[in-house]
């Protein structure tokens, strides 16, 4: 049995602790916001957040994330809580960024990431970090343009619901950049760092 | 469009969800068809709505037309609205199953509305009349002395207005009036088309709760991954399942119907693990063991295959349009250019891979999926479960969202791999396309060599003009003896060149087909725009003239191009010629609108270039800019522009979200997309070895769209054509190099 904090509720999963989150998520939890799209850490449509970091649930094993916080596209808020109403959400309908929008949960998961890390990116911190995100439909110049807008408007409050309601930014069991001495750095961890990071940290 | 009537009162209302008392216009098929027959009292004419009104003033408009990310899901509604007079805030839209009565549900060819236009228009149009009626005779005026706006019906003379929820129970006693009479607005009076509007899905899809194919969630449901034969045309021989079947969830696992050549839209065949959930499939699916026949397109190799086709193109061909001489000619070779053009098979990779769900029973059947043809694939299912045609309706198809399908969607196979699966089983089953099984048996635009030579002429043009192409047609899905493509085909930016030439020859080849070809947005336009943007280009480097000019001189004077005069057997997209003509004007304006908006021929930084190119396809006018820079081997694309003249818009903000892909799109074709074939077998298997444009690749983007009251051109597509060329050209023109090969990571770092 695995337990975590799903959008701030705990969960229990009696699943294979080798399945990846997405398919826990999708099959198991019936959340499907997240989405499948190449299955191996290339494309960003499965990205959550862990403890307010964004991660690939499709490379990232159920067991990795065991006591963890998750937070998924339909866990993402304002400061205050509200669903749906985070300041990338607002700025991704003003801006009307998806076409098909398939691959739109996992850019705003990652953008969410991004502004909590760095409140106010430049372009090429915006590049860098979304560079892992495919859009197939090519909404990519919105994508930068709602992210800059969200960064202006909300400065840093676009905290995910769980990262937000555990309140507590330097917890030391977070995953930490591989280049710590970077502040500005933001990663996106596959399973394997992030279970090696984890272990890490624990030892 | 079939004929729209009055359902108010028909039984299925209370099924449909609609409160009493509801006004509903629905469509029924011309009497005597095989469908019209059967379908009274039949379950799918349970939606078989349009148009529905509650008393309570709300709207529910029907989108008969596949969203796969182009809006449609919010233009069909919208339309409808502008002629109903309804609110946008009052209407909500619910997606069409696959029924005949909607007429034509094939969402492709950038068709919707291209075709459609006016028919859509006739359902609002017609509901408005009668709500118009109703309230001239409640107030016992004149129909003249009335008129609908905003969500009432309102008495001219003194203001008095009824909302359509009141009018509602009256209409539903009328009888409408025939479509094809009713008076349609002016462009002028128009208030909801051309003009941005909420979009239907964006909030859904903003909250994670908008539902694809891949969503759908039944009790008892399996997941299926299937296991296709390495070949096309291969078959399994054997296989053990045993060690697949202990893997923890797995419940079964089924072989695939046998399926040979042709394939049309039918699945592969190929050996399936179904099971409890998407993670135990795919460890199953590791561990099972299977012998192919790989049958006998194992030898085909792309590479080599590209190499023939280039030398059938260097070879005169089968005519497909002429007119004066280019072979008894004797070309000035200085002033002459003979140019080849590869490009090489592309695939869709949609970002949702194909992923259909299927219940059957007996003869019932339940199919969730991301289609662009319902009906298609109603009808193959059909086929598959040996119904007779008027069993059809025993098949209910409901339409989900798609994550995105570029053409790929269009085809049934995964949707005929469910229901094989469902029915083997007896459980639901949903079958879910890994990345690597979507990339290596997907529907590939074909692999094409393109070749073009003219000669200048004295007053900067050029003319004894060869246009010739080779690559294997998509009528090999059905017919396996398919050496040629279609004059439908060759209409795709080829048999309709619109220059004022006096001597031309445009040529096909005939050629062998080993993977499955199919319509990748914009098809053959895809090659013969690159060839067609890329000639002109090197033609105007000859002739030491500005692209833009060259285009304008060989477009020559103002004037309506008929492809039929060179003897082509033109189908213009499946539109009337004479109101969506090959207008020389409306191409030449947008070739100077986009020279003068990206400022093409402005001084530029040495190692940079601004590339610009043109085509009409599916009814619509775009022209492409694109500046690079090439430092070190690298090329960088530093800003994009199209122009469109689609004619009349309907969502302004969706025709620039179109552009806009289409310019990445592009840019995926041009600088990095290659499906290579070896032994018969895809090579590349995800994105790390079919990379698609990412954000950082993507520069400053401006789109540029015509004012016009022209009926509506084609949208999804248009796009594509110029794209890939206006940067090879920028290349040239930043680099001296000059790419006739695409992708141009053969020779450039990207
Ligand atoms: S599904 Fe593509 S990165 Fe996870
Ligand atoms: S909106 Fe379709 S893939 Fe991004």
């Amino acid at each position: 049995m695995i337990k975590m904090t799903l959008n701030n509720k705990p969960v229990e999963l009696d699943v294979n602790p080798q399945m990846p989150l997405l398919y826990a998520l999708r099959d198991e939890l019936k959340l499907t916001g997240t989405k499948f799209g190449c299955g191996a850490g290339q494309c960003g449509a499965c990205t959550v957040h862990v403890n307010g970091q964004a991660m690939r649930s499709c490379v990232t094993p159920v067991s990795a994330i065991a006591e963890q916080a998750i937070t998924t596209i339909e866990g993402l808020a304002d400061h205050n809580g509200k669903l749906g109403e985070s300041a990338v959400q607002i700025a991704w309908r003003e801006f009307k960024v998806p076409q098909c929008g398939y691959c739109q949960s996992g850019q705003m998961m990652s953008a969410a990431a991004l502004l909590q890390a760095i409140p106010q990116p430049s372009d090429e911190q915006i590049i860098e970090h979304m560079q892992g995100n495919i859009c197939r439909c090519g909404t990519y110049k919105r994508i930068k343009a709602a992210i800059k807008s969200a960064a202006t408007h909300s400065s840093a409050s676009s905290l995910s619901a769980s990262h937000s309601a555990t309140g507590n930014s330097a917890d030391s069991t977070l995953p930490v950049s591989t280049s710590p001495s970077n502040k500005s750095k933001v990663e996106v961890f596959s399973a394997s760092q992030f279970a090696s990071k984890k272990q890490g940290a624990s030892s | 469009m079939n004929a729209i009537e009055n359902v108010s009162r028909r039984g299925f209302l209370k099924v449909a969800g609609i409160s009493t008392g509801a006004f509903v216009l629905g469509i029924s098929l011309p009497v005597g068809t095989a469908q019209a027959k059967s379908s009274t009292g039949a379950l799918s004419h349970e939606l078989n709505f349009f148009v529905s009104i509650a008393s309570d003033s709300m709207v529910t408009l029907v989108c008969h037309r596949s969203e796969m990310g182009q809006g449609i899901r919010t233009s069909v509604p919208q339309i409808i609205a502008e002629e109903l007079e309804a609110d946008w805030h009052k209407v909500t839209v619910v997606q069409a199953k696959a029924d005949a009565k909607y007429g034509s549900q094939g969402t492709a060819g950038s068709a919707s509305i291209r075709n459609h236009f006016t028919s859509i228009r006739q359902i609002g149009a017609v509901a408005r009349d009668m709500l118009e009626q109703a309230a001239a005779n409640i107030w016992q005026v004149p129909r003249s002395a009335v008129k609908a706006h905003k969500h009432y019906v309102v008495h001219s003379a003194t203001g008095e207005k009824i909302s359509f929820g009141e009018l509602a129970s009256h209409a539903a006693k009328l009888t409408p009036p025939d479509s094809k009479t009713i008076k349609l607005k002016a462009n002028s009076d128009f208030s909801l088309i051309g003009k941005d509007v909420k979009l239907t899905d964006l909030d859904d899809i903003v909250a994670g709760k908008a539902q694809y194919a891949q969503d759908i969630q039944l009790p008892d449901m399996l997941i299926a991954t299937i296991v296709r034969p390495p070949v096309v045309g291969g078959k399994v021989i054997s296989f053990d399942a045993s060690e697949a079947l202990k893997v923890k969830g797995v419940v079964n696992v089924i072989a695939l119907k046998t399926r040979s050549i042709p394939v049309g839209i039918n699945p592969l065949g190929g050996v399936a693990v179904l099971a409890n959930n998407t993670w135990a499939a795919i460890e199953g699916r590791k561990k099972l063991k299977i012998k192919w026949q790989l049958g006998d397109k194992q030898n085909h190799n792309s590479n080599e295959f590209s190499k023939q086709l280039v030398k059938q193109v260097n070879q005169q061909g089968e005519t497909v349009a002429s007119k004066g001489d280019v072979y008894n000619h004797q070309y000035n070779e200085n002033n002459t250019i003979a140019a080849t053009y590869t490009v090489p098979y592309i695939h869709h990779a949609p970002m949702e891979t194909p992923a259909a769900t299927a219940v059957v029973n007996g003869k019932k059947c339940t199919i969730w999926a991301g289609t662009q043809n319902p009906q298609w694939a109603k009808g193959t299912v059909a086929r598959e479960l040996g119904l007779e045609k008027d069993e059809q309706d025993n098949i209910e198809l409901n339409v989900t969202l798609m994550g995105g399908a570029f053409g790929r969607k269009s085809k049934a196979d995964f949707i005929v791999e469910a229901v094989e699966l469902a029915k083997a089983s007896k459980r639901p089953v949903k079958v879910i396309w890994s990345r690597e099984d979507d990339i290596q048996h997907g529907y590939y635009h074909s692999i094409s060599a393109n070749y073009c030579k003219a000669e200048l002429t004295a007053n900067g043009s050029a003319d004894h003009w060869i246009s010739r192409n080779a690559y294997p047609p998509i009528g090999w899905l059905w017919n396996a003896e398919a050496k040629v493509p279609s004059d439908n085909q060759l209409a795709l930016g080829f048999g309709d060149i619109p220059f004022a030439l006096k001597n031309l020859s445009i040529e096909k080849h005939a050629v062998d087909s080993f993977v499955r070809p199919g319509w990748v947005r914009s098809v053959a336009c895809i090659n013969n725009g690159f060839a067609l943007g890329s000639f002109v280009d090197e033609l105007a480097v000859k002739a030491k003239l500005p692209t833009r000019q060259m285009w304008l001189n060989l477009l020559g004077a103002d004037r309506h191009v008929d492809p039929n005069d060179n003897g082509f057997k033109y189908s213009n997209y499946n539109l009337d010629l004479a109101a969506h003509p090959i207008d020389t004007k409306r191409m030449k304006d947008l070739i100077n609108l986009i020279s003068d908006k990206a400022k093409v021929e402005q001084e530029l930084p040495e190692n940079q270039g601004w590339g610009i190119s043109f085509l009409r396809s599916f009814g619509s006018f775009v022209a492409a800019a694109t500046k690079v820079e090439v430092v070190n081997n690298k090329v960088t694309v530093l800003e994009m522009h199209t122009a469109v003249d689609c004619g009349i818009v309907i969502t302004p903000d969706r025709v620039k979200a179109q552009m806009e892909g289409a310019m990445v799109f592009g840019l995926s074709i041009a600088l990095m997309g290659e499906i290579s074939v070896k032994d018969g077998q895809v090579q590349q298997s995800n994105f790390h070895d079919y990379p698609v444009a990412r954000i950082g690749q993507v520069p400053e983007m401006h789109v540029h769209i015509v004012k016009s009251d022209a009926p509506p051109g084609g949208i999804g597509e248009p796009g594509v054509p110029p794209v890939a060329p206006s940067i090879t050209n920028a290349i040239y023109h930043a680099s001296k190099t000059r790419i006739r090969d695409l992708p141009v990571s053969k020779v450039f770092t990207v």
